[in-house]
């Protein structure tokens, strides 16, 4: 220990130990100023939550901290002595673990592979397995992580791999642990069984630094909260001293008013799906004997844990494939084989899943994204040739009325930001009065602004005749919206369930797989 | 019936499988370059190339009155030396790993070509050197110590892959490198140093044919062995034992269309027999590797701290 650090542990006696301190880190990507100035402490035992909405910089600072990006200013000090910057392996020595949010785990190696590597001195004749393995398991049953070591990490539920990111924090004796976004994969009860293993970790003196943009975790959670806004850390607080308004105002930098739920309407159905079975190359099913029915004037959610088979589901709607049986009908009439063209034709809007690979053609400009489906109309091309100034003016209306922040109709949509992409993709999507929309994910990475904008719009086409088919991973976006949800697990669906008769916790039991309760459910209801 | 009567004569004969595994040699020491390289998640199209230099280097070395072992060291080197190339251009500057390797076979080729005649601008029939002798051991065992040598590499780098740290980064390096990363290991290094021994092992099968299989050098004498290596590797599934397997396949099939050939007395023209081995293996490629797991971040380079 330096002098330093010893007469700083002096002064704080009876408090706990500072195991880090970040001083006016600053950070910038091109014109964009990720990081502004930013300061913070940390204690032994402290579960620090890091609130803030995409964007603001919460993930460049804890990527700083552990040597992914390097700082263009400020300083790290952990446990009393200066972190070189960007090194992870210097990191991993200071005693800092990060839990990435998408994992970085290799899924063709194993369990105790992914954890053991770069562990040993790199020229040891021969890698002691044995110990390893007896370590693992040592710890795995200290903090209660359950894993199995010579599985493959493609093998492992979503639950099991954060686990395995968890144990590898562990394994290098980690005393500082950095979780991003944690739960944005977990189902509500899996998010529960990690708060509990925080608090096992905190109680051995770890001190844990989890990222969040959700306020009931902030406070399941944590006991300090800072929150960050735009780069800049706008307000730390000890979270008992502070409520959820105080804290969404922090975050959004005004007041957020939630929509107004609105009356449930009725109409005929725009899409029928009878017992639609879908088979993967491999045999396995994707979709399994699944009944959906969307109505006009309705908004149908599908609640689920990601890769149980929206995929499937939104390419079934999308006419990307046909169903290996059952029946598909769009407004009476028989999908008889995977045709996207005529499912736009039909009346089929879509907001794909990942607008950057499927969304939008990030090279090519707005205009040109705009009439990707509708180039063939006479409005946009005649005689094969096409009717550049009507397409440009067209591009003009649509960024007006969705309210598209971009340098015109000939600007490259990589340029948009992730928002003004979205909202790009929904004037397209809307712009022809569909009367099915499919809206998968529509909202994922955007703020909580553009979210609003994106769920009024939908309701919109709602109130106006339209049935919606959400497919989200956010609960909470489901409940807001939904006038119906279904569950999907392991290629299943459960049966339609009204918006207001289940709550999210039964929710949360369906996406793991606990249908016994469904009966429960549907008598309530 | 002449034909059928022949094959069996043939499997049965020491011969043969001494043919086998001197044909063998080339592609064992080749497919275990290729593997390692993209075990670590870069593909090496510079083997043929580099195949070419170790040859011409191993051969030079020998000719300017080099021991035969000097040779071999010499053929490594100038391949450690190509594969450093590879990957400088590849792994920190990130370019397509595509271009660069038909780059470097260019190079690789052209180089051992502009070396030879500089040193020999004369020769018109190339000149011999004493090669590798066989050890003195019965039947198909009478090799020369390089496929020896070669055969130990197999067990050797299955080892090394498999029961030590630096395989295991090198595996992960291929696999994900943001996870090696996170692990605190230096993806480049790795990076460069698989490929830098890859290529070692490539130059060695070069130098197998100058300084074991013949004794001369010629210029087109890889022959497009590289590329075979390049498919065994697939049909391995980047497996070194595997790699083994497909290469005495392989060599099973070239041997086998020399012997037909000569029994099937000009029924056939001779060009189908010479594409049999490239049938076979095309074929071979499609049964077994349809379901072959690769190595996930095969080609994929990796910039640190991009967003």
């Amino acid at each position: 220990m330096t002098a330093a650090s010893a007469s700083r542990s002096l002064s704080t006696k009876g408090k706990p130990e500072v195991v880090l301190r970040l001083t006016g880190i600053t950070k910038r990507f091109g014109p964009l100023l990720a990081n502004d100035a930013i300061s913070l402490t940390l204690h032994a035992g402290e579960v620090l939550a890091l609130l803030g909405e995409n964007g603001a910089g919460k993930t460049t600072l804890m990527n700083i901290l552990f040597g992914h990006y390097v700082a263009e200013q400020g300083t790290i000090e952990v446990f009393g002595r200066p972190l070189p910057p960007g090194s992870p392996h210097a990191a991993l020595e200071a005693g800092i673990g990060m839990v990435h949010q998408h994992f970085t785990l290799a899924d063709n190696l194993s369990v105790l592979d992914n954890v053991a590597v770069g562990t040993e001195s790199l020229w040891r004749l021969r890698s002691d397995r044995r110990a390893s393995r007896t370590r693992l398991l040592e710890l795995a049953q200290r903090f209660g992580l359950d894993v199995r070591p010579d599985a493959l990490v493609a093998d492992l539920s979503v639950g099991e791999r954060q686990r395995v990111e968890i144990l590898k924090a562990l394994y290098r004796d980690a005393r500082i642990l950095i979780l991003d976004e944690p739960t944005a994969v977990l189902t509500p009860q899996e998010a529960a069984g990690l708060f509990e293993t925080l608090g096992r970790l905190t109680a051995d003196g770890l001190a844990i630094v989890f990222i969040s943009h959700k306020m009931n975790e902030v406070f399941a959670a944590s006991d300090t909260v800072a929150v960050l806004r735009a780069g800049k850390l706008v307000a730390t607080h000890a979270t008992n001293s502070t409520d959820r308004a105080k804290l969404a105002e922090l975050m959004v930098g005004r007041t957020v008013t939630p929509p107004a739920p609105l009356p449930l309407l009725a109409g005929d159905p725009v899409l029928d799906l009878s017992r639609v079975t879908v088979v993967s190359g491999h045999g396995q099913p994707l979709l399994d004997a699944v009944d959906l029915t969307v109505c006009r004037h309705q908004v149908v959610g599908i609640a689920g844990v990601s890769g149980n088979g929206q995929t499937a589901l939104a390419e079934l709607v999308s006419g990307l494939s046909a169903p290996d049986s059952g029946r598909v009908t769009i407004k009476g009439v028989g999908v008889e084989r995977a045709d996207p063209k005529a499912m736009v034709h039909r009346g089929v809007a879509r907001i794909p899943e990942d607008r950057h690979s499927a969304g939008l053609v990030g090279a090519m400009t707005v205009w040109e994204n705009l009439i990707g489906e509708r180039y063939r109309d006479r409005a946009f091309s005649r005689f094969g040739i096409l009717r550049r100034s009507a397409a440009r003016t067209y591009a003009r209306e649509v960024i007006k009325d969705f309210d598209v922040r971009c340098p015109g109709p000939d600007a490259r949509t990589q340029l948009l930001s992730g928002g003004n992409m979205q909202k790009l993709i929904l004037g397209r999507t809307l712009a022809y009065r569909p009367d099915l929309i499919l809206a998968s994910q529509p909202t994922r990475g955007l703020d909580i602004g553009a979210v609003s904008y994106v769920h009024g719009r939908l309701l919109e086409a709602r109130a106006a005749g339209a049935g919606v088919l959400l497919i989200s991973e956010d609960l909470d976006e489901i409940l807001a919206l939904a006038d119906r949800i279904a569950v999907i697990h392991q290629a299943r669906l459960t049966p339609l369930l009204p918006n207001g008769h289940v709550s999210i916790g039964q929710l949360g039991l369906l996406m793991a797989g606990h249908w016994d309760i469904l009966p429960e459910i549907l008598d309530a209801a | 019936m002449d034909i059928v009567a022949t094959l069996l004569d043939t499997l049965i004969s020491a011969a043969f499988w001494t043919a086998v595994l001197r044909i063998a040699t080339p592609y064992v020491l080749g497919t275990l370059g290729e593997l390692i390289c993209e075990r670590a998640g870069v593909l090496n199209l510079g083997i043929e190339g580099i195949m070419t230099l170790g040859a011409m280097a191993g051969w030079m070395t020998v000719y300017q009155g080099g021991g035969l072992w000097a040779g071999v060291l010499a053929a490594a080197a100038c391949g450690a030396l190509f594969g450093l190339l590879h990957a400088a251009l590849t792994v920190p500057l990130g370019l397509s790993q595509h271009v660069t390797g038909i780059g470097v076979t260019l190079l690789g080729t052209s180089l051992s070509s502009f070396v030879y005649r500089l040193v020999l601008p004369q020769a018109s029939t190339p000149p011999t050197i004493v090669p590798f002798q066989p050890l003195p051991l019965p039947g198909a065992l009478a090799q020369t110590p390089l496929t020896y040598s070669a055969l130990a590499l197999v067990g050797g780098i299955a080892y090394v892959l498999y029961r030590t740290p630096v395989g295991l980064a090198v595996r992960m390096v291929g696999e994900n490198p943001a996870a090696a990363e996170a692990q605190g290991l230096n993806v480049t290094a790795l990076r460069v140093g698989a490929v830098m021994a890859g290529s070692a092992l490539m130059a060695l099968a070069g130098s197998f044919l100058t300084l074991s299989a013949f004794n001369a050098f010629f210029f087109n004498m890889v022959n497009g062995r590289g590329w075979i290596c390049i498919a065994l590797v697939v049909f391995a599934s980047w497996r070194p034992g595997k790699a083994l397997v497909g290469a005495l396949l392989f060599a099973v099939f070239d041997a086998l269309q020399v012997r037909l050939q000569q029994a099937s007395g000009g029924v056939l023209p001779y060009q189908v027999f010479l594409m049999m081995p490239y049938l076979l293996s095309i074929l071979a490629l499609v049964l077994v590797a349809r379901r072959a797991s690769y190595p996930h971040a095969l080609m994929v380079p990796y910039r640190k701290g991009e967003r």
